[in-house]
């Protein structure tokens, strides 16, 4: 009974938080927000102070039901061990085994070291819940556009505005290649020792498990029912039972129930004892310690920081060559833009500094499945590894859209209003003459004006001496000092 | 990228006479038609049953050296195109132009219209093709020259027409897009002494009509029509509303055009009766007004009885894409009903409702084409009008249907035209507006499109 509440608990959750990964209306979040922000390592960087409670009373209270439930790549590994399990003659297929301390322990210090110093790639990298981002934003997340595009073609067959199209691409290599490693090192693991991954490399399940130790639930031996047969260990996915001795290692217990259900004679209960009195909330339980740490370092830590990015060539890389035939019809080629190279990474705005971002972001990549416009994408560079970082190639920012700021469950990016936006600057635009029409083509043209949403941008002549605008008349976007100078278009 | 040339392509075919947008009637017939099957039946894209298509009661005038021309002429400026098979872009869809000529011609169509530019300059081969497969004397051929810089230029396009068109003798031969100033008119023709050429190629026989196709101020007009006394035919746009009504500074009121040929005795060939398709897809109100007097009738049999009423009409050009489009004009003019007196003020008032509304008047002639910032105008303005004709094109934020026209007009706007293509990216370079017959404002149409599709976007209150 207590397994299939868990079960359906578990497939609705991580069903909901896959959802997350592949709604890009922007409408699930409203409903299903919280549960990425309820992800310990997200929590805890955001310093969300009620949900970091919420999370150590329940794990304090029933012990790593988190692992088993909340965390989707927990859940993501059930799902293979399931598989594996159904496999004949491999359902009772695990044996008891210490706890592998050193790995773990090392692992766990590592992150902690991570967190604290601001080393994100570490961060990011073990981050469980981020790691399953990831494989949903670069796997299931394109499956599920496609499908949504064959839908889209099918409703404009028919008239229909149900369903439109959305672009299908890869934001980066690099990390899409992590995404497909991670699942299949994670998988492996699961379809032969279960839980092993969360016991022995998850800083999240180390973690826990400090706090499982001393909780209030759980799995317990009744020596009087137990006959010794062993079928509870035979099933723990965690390998921490250890039936010969009637011996449980709660800090690896995941609280998944199977052994309960698994025991013929009744005698594995889960049920509460206070015998631990006060030990539980000792201020020196290194969670804590952690928390208190994160707080002041996440107060230190805001500050609006003015940075100058270079934003790129605007619409201006965008030329095209005329086709040389004259004749009527047909569509000049567009020239794919290029990607400056930017010396500093755009952040969206919301997320106050690069500082910021980096120390908050566990590279989930949920900011970046929920960009409408195609601008997010993950770094490619090693400092802000697998973080989202803006280019334009693709389309832009637009004013209204504060999708991102809306989505990010650490705090990295904090939610701002559409009003809020116009009001921060991300990055100061550089003007790239080469590519500017009116230079290359002598050409009239005010577009980067019309467009600039806060009117940024003043175009002044290109020759202020003379009294005929000739050929191009105006250029110069950025200088919003200058003096205004209209001329009369056209010439 | 297959989809995004499928989307363009069929965003292309179905503004020409987008009926089933605006009324939502025949919707089931305008694809089926799409789709390539029902190549015979007998239903109009209107979705009206026209009944038997006759083979042999074409109404026909005489032309000025006794041409027997049908009234229906065959516009080649719209050919059908379809990918290539090896997927290298884009080809006319050679075996649908020689059935869609076929029956044209088995329907008493003799006079095919065509121009080296059109269809991104494959027309005339391809007209070639279809007609080479009949007898020459079964059909006149009508070609353009866009007249050179250089006389020698201007004579290999009029020898490139000859060769492709697969004939040595062009039954009427026009001077292109003429009208927009007499510089211009004399830089292409006059100074090269390339109209002096034409004149001789018309004594000897090898042009057996030679005239010009008009654009542009009345001034200019009346100069070229007054310069000589033996243009054999001039090609006008004439509408029911260019009759009266022509947008000032773009074009000239047909009904002076149409008169002051007419007092020369010289014939009028008709071109745009439709506006580009306009008038066949007009909204609501309009249709209304059309039903009350003759319920069987679409909008564009309206049209087409209008253009081919006055007497000293030579011929009505169609540029056809669809057999329903060819089945349902030849169906008009097998024989022409001529317009009533009633008749005519019933459009009198149908001109005021559509003069009044905010149709950008593109005619998707795609002469402004290729844009080189790679915009799709006419794209562009077919998306629009489409929501003005099916009425969606809200104007307040605070409409009833504001939610949903919004999200089909955005959603719209990216199946219609890719986004790299929309109007945002107009950079104002203002190449096309001397391009363009009907003298649209196109950057600032553009604007205005860009500045509806920007309120959505951003849901501000307007």
């Amino acid at each position: 009974m207590l397994r299939k509440i868990r079960v359906y608990l578990a497939l609705l959750c991580f069903s909901f938080i896959t959802l997350l990964f592949l709604d890009f209306t922007g409408t699930l979040h409203l409903w299903l927000g919280w549960l990425a922000k309820m992800q310990v390592v997200p929590a805890i960087l955001a310093g969300n102070l009620v949900l970091i409670t919420v999370l150590f009373v329940l794990t304090v209270l029933f012990g790593r039901i988190y692992c088993s439930v909340i965390c989707p790549l927990g859940v993501l590994q059930d799902c293979v061990s399931n598989v594996s399990a159904r496999r004949k003659g491999k359902k009772n297929r695990f044996n008891y085994s210490k706890a592998m301390s050193w790995i773990r322990y090392g692992i766990f210090g590592l992150y902690v070291v991570g967190i604290i110093v601001g080393i994100s790639v570490i961060v990011t990298l073990l981050d469980p819940y981020a790691i399953f981002g990831r494989i949903a934003e670069n796997l299931l997340a394109p499956l599920y556009r496609l499908g949504n595009a064959f839908l889209a073609t099918l409703a404009e067959s028919v008239n229909s505005y149900r369903f439109y199209t959305t672009d299908v691409w890869i934001k980066n290599g690099l990390v899409f290649g992590i995404a497909i490693a991670m699942l299949i090192i994670v998988s492996v693991m699961a379809w032969y020792n279960g839980r092993i991954y969360c016991n022995s490399v998850c800083p999240v399940g180390t973690t826990l498990g400090f706090i499982s130790r001393f909780s209030i639930y759980r799995i317990r031996f009744n020596e009087d029912k137990c006959t010794g047969c062993g079928l509870c260990e035979k099933r723990c996915k965690a390998s921490c039972i250890d039936s010969r001795n009637k011996l449980i290692d709660y800090s690896r217990c995941v609280t998944c129930f199977n052994c309960i259900d698994n025991c013929k004679s009744g005698a594995i209960t889960y049920t509460p004892s206070f015998s631990f009195g006060t030990r539980k909330v000792k201020v020196s339980d290194p969670l804590l310690k952690k928390e208190h740490a994160m707080v002041r370092e996440n107060t230190k830590g805001i500050e609006r920081a003015s940075f100058l990015a270079i934003l790129g060539s605007l619409t201006l890389a965008n030329t095209i060559k005329a086709q040389q035939l004259q004749v009527d019809g047909g569509l000049a080629d567009i020239i794919d833009k290029k990607v400056p190279d930017r010396q500093t990474p755009v952040v969206p705005p919301g997320a106050e500094s690069l500082s910021n971002m980096k120390r908050r972001c566990v590279a989930c990549q949920l900011c970046v499945s929920a960009c409408p416009n195609n601008i997010l994408r993950p770094s490619g560079k090693l400092s802000t590894f697998m973080q989202p970082e803006m280019s334009f190639e693709r389309g832009y920012c637009r004013p209204e859209c504060v999708e991102c700021s809306r989505v990010c469950p650490s705090g990295a990016i904090k939610e701002i209003t559409a009003a809020d936006k116009s009001a921060i600057s991300i990055g100061h635009a550089v003007w790239i003459k080469d590519n500017c029409v009116v230079y290359t083509e002598e050409l009239v043209c005010t577009t980067c004006e019309r467009h600039c949403p806060t009117k940024a941008i003043t175009l002044v002549p290109v020759n202020p001496e003379s009294e005929q605008p000739q050929g191009p008349s105006m250029g110069f976007p950025g200088m919003n000092r200058r003096p205004v100078l209209k001329y009369p278009r056209g010439g | 990228m297959l989809y995004e040339f499928m989307k363009r392509d069929i965003n292309k075919k179905i503004n020409r006479r987008n009926f089933l947008k605006v009324t939502g009637i025949g919707a089931t017939v305008t694809a089926a038609g799409l789709m390539g099957c029902k190549r015979d039946n007998r239903v109009s894209a209107a979705g009206n049953i026209l009944g038997e298509i006759p083979t042999d009661k074409m109404t026909y005038r005489t032309g000025p050296k006794g041409d027997r021309v049908s009234l229906l002429g065959y516009g080649c400026m719209r050919w059908p195109t379809r990918r290539k098979p090896d997927g290298s872009g884009m080809e006319i869809d050679q075996e649908t132009v020689n059935s869609l000529v076929d029956y044209a011609i088995s329907h008493g169509v003799n006079y095919f219209d065509t121009a080296p530019v059109y269809v991104q300059g494959w027309s005339e081969a391809s007209t070639g093709i279809a007609l080479s497969r009949h007898p020459r004397e079964s059909y006149y051929i009508a070609t353009k020259s866009s007249g050179r810089n250089t006389l020698e230029s201007g004579i290999a396009m009029y020898h490139k027409s000859l060769q492709d068109l697969q004939v040595d003798y062009l039954d009427y031969y026009l001077l292109h897009n003429i009208g927009r100033s007499m510089d211009d008119y004399n830089s292409r023709f006059i100074d090269n002494g390339l109209l002096d050429f034409f004149l001789k190629e018309r004594e000897a026989g090898r042009i057996r009509n030679l005239g010009w196709s008009f654009h542009g101020n009345v001034e200019v007009f009346d100069e070229i029509l007054n310069s000589r006394n033996d243009w054999d035919f001039v090609q006008i746009q004439l509408n029911y509303q260019d009759w009266e009504h022509a947008v000032e500074g773009r074009n000239v009121n047909a009904k002076y055009l149409y008169e002051e040929l007419t007092k020369r005795n010289i014939p009028v060939v008709v071109m745009e009766p439709l506006l580009g398709g306009l008038l066949a897809r007009v909204q609501q109100q309009v249709l209304i007004e059309f039903k009350k007097d003759r319920p069987n009738d679409s909008a564009a049999q309206w049209a087409f009885r209008f253009a081919g009423t006055p007497e000293n009409i030579l011929t009505v050009l169609s540029g056809m894409v669809y057999m329903e489009h060819l089945q349902e004009n030849v169906y008009t003019y097998s024989p022409l009903q001529p317009m009533s007196d009633q008749e005519y003020s019933i459009l009198g008032e149908v001109v005021e409702i559509l003069t009044n509304t905010d149709y950008i008047q593109c005619t998707t002639c795609e002469y402004c084409m290729p844009c080189k910032y790679g915009l799709d105008i006419p794209g562009i303005f077919a998306h629009y009008n489409n929501c003005v004709s099916s009425g969606s094109l809200l104007k307040s934020s605070s409409d009833e249907n504001y939610k949903k026209a919004r999200r089909e007009f955005l959603v719209g706007y990216d199946r219609s035209v890719p986004k790299l293509r929309q109007a945002a990216h107009c950079t104002e370079c203002e190449e096309c507006l001397s391009k363009c017959p009907q003298r649209i404002q196109i950057t600032r149409e553009l604007q205005r499109v860009n500045a509806y599709a920007e309120l959505l976007k951003t849901r501000s209150e307007f």
